[in-house]
C-alpha cells in the first residue's frame, strides 16, 4: 500500500496542522516529565548510594539489599515513573526525538551536582552544558513522528 | 572495573532502547495511568516479546549503573553513558526507519560532544 506523505507543496488543512501541533505539544510535555522524573531519580541514587558506601561486585544480591534505604527506595520509585512514562513517550516518538531533547536531564543534573552535592563545574562543564543545550535545540524544532503518516517537520 | 562497568551500562542500554522503542510502537500509546491501567500494562507488556528482550539488557544496564554511581560521582558517572546516542541514532534510522535529517544528526552529536565535555 502506498502512503502519502505530506510535502512542504501541499497546504495541512486545519484539521491536520492541528493535530500536528497538538502531537507536538504533547511530546514536548511529556518529555519534560520524563527528564524531571530522571533528574529526581538520579538524585536520589546518587545519595542514598553515596551513605550506603562503595559497592563493588558483579552479583545483584548487594543492590537488592540497598533498596530498603530511604533515599534508594525513592530513587527506584522515580525510576519506575521515568521507564513508564518514556515507554509512553516511545509509543509514538522517535528514538532518535527521544535520546536527543530527554538528555536535558544531564545539564540539570550536573547543575544539581554542583549546587547540592558540592560537586565542581568547571568552564569545560558549562560549555559541555551549552553545547547539550544547543544540540537539544537542533532537534526539538523537527517533527517528532516521522515513521508514521504525520511525518514532515 | 570502570571501563567494564560503562560497557555494560552503554550495550545492553542502547539494545534495550531499540527493544523499547519497536515494542511500544507496536504495543500503541498508553491511555490509562490508574494503578489498575499501569497493572494492565504490565501484562500487556510481558506479552511483548521486543519488551521481553528488553528487560535483560535494562536490567544490565540498570544494575551496572547503579555499581558505578556507588564507585565513581553523578558528573562522570551520568554523562559518560551518553556516548551510546551516536550508535543508536545510526540503528534506529535502518532498524526502525526513522528518518534521520540533519538537525538530528548534528543535534544528537552536539549532545555526546557536550556530554563528554561534562565528563571532564
Amino acid at each position: 500500500m502506498k502512503i502519502n506523505l505530506p510535502t512542504s507543496l501541499e497546504p495541512l488543512s486545519e484539521r491536520a496542522l492541528w493535530r500536528k501541533h497538538s502531537l507536538a505539544g504533547k511530546t514536548l510535555l511529556v518529555s519534560l516529565i520524563v527528564i524531571g522524573t530522571n533528574v529526581v531519580a538520579n538524585y536520589a541514587l546518587e545519595r542514598g548510594l553515596r551513605q550506603i558506601g562503595v559497592v563493588e561486585s558483579l552479583s545483584p544480591a548487594p543492590y537488592v539489599r540497598a533498596f530498603v534505604h530511604p533515599w534508594v527506595a525513592i530513587g527506584v520509585i522515580f525510576m519506575f515513573a521515568w521507564l513508564t512514562t518514556r515507554l509512553s513517550l516511545l509509543s509514538w516518538a522517535d528514538l532518535t526525538y527521544v535520546l536527543p531533547v530527554t538528555s536535558f536531564s544531564y545539564v540539570i543534573s550536573a547543575v544539581i551536582g554542583a549546587v547540592y552535592l558540592d560537586e565542581k563545574v568547571s568552564v569545560l562543564h558549562w560549555l559541555g552544558i551549552s553545547v547539550i543545550t544547543l544540540g537539544i535545540l537542533l532537534v526539538v524544532v523537527t517533527y517528532p513522528k516521522t515513521s508514521g503518516v504525520e511525518s514532515g517537520s | 572495573m570502570i571501563a567494564l562497568l560503562v560497557a555494560l551500562v552503554v550495550i545492553p542500554g542502547a539494545v534495550g532502547d531499540l527493544l523499547n522503542s519497536a515494542g511500544m510502537k507496536r504495543y500503541g500509546e498508553i491511555t490509562d495511568w490508574t494503578p489498575r491501567g499501569l497493572l494492565h500494562l504490565c501484562r500487556d507488556l510481558l506479552h511483548n516479546s521486543y519488551i521481553l528482550a528488553s528487560i535483560p539488557a535494562m536490567a544490565i544496564s540498570f544494575f551496572a549503573m547503579m555499581a558505578l554511581l556507588s564507585a565513581t560521582t553523578l558528573s562522570f558517572a551520568v554523562p559518560i553513558t551518553a556516548s551510546s546516542y551516536i550508535l543508536e541514532t545510526a540503528l534506529a534510522k535502518y532498524w526502525l526507519k526513522e528518518h534521520v535529517d540533519w538537525r538530528r544528526w548534528v543535534g544528537t552529536t552536539l549532545v555526546a560532544i557536550g556530554i563528554a565535555l561534562l565528563s571532564f
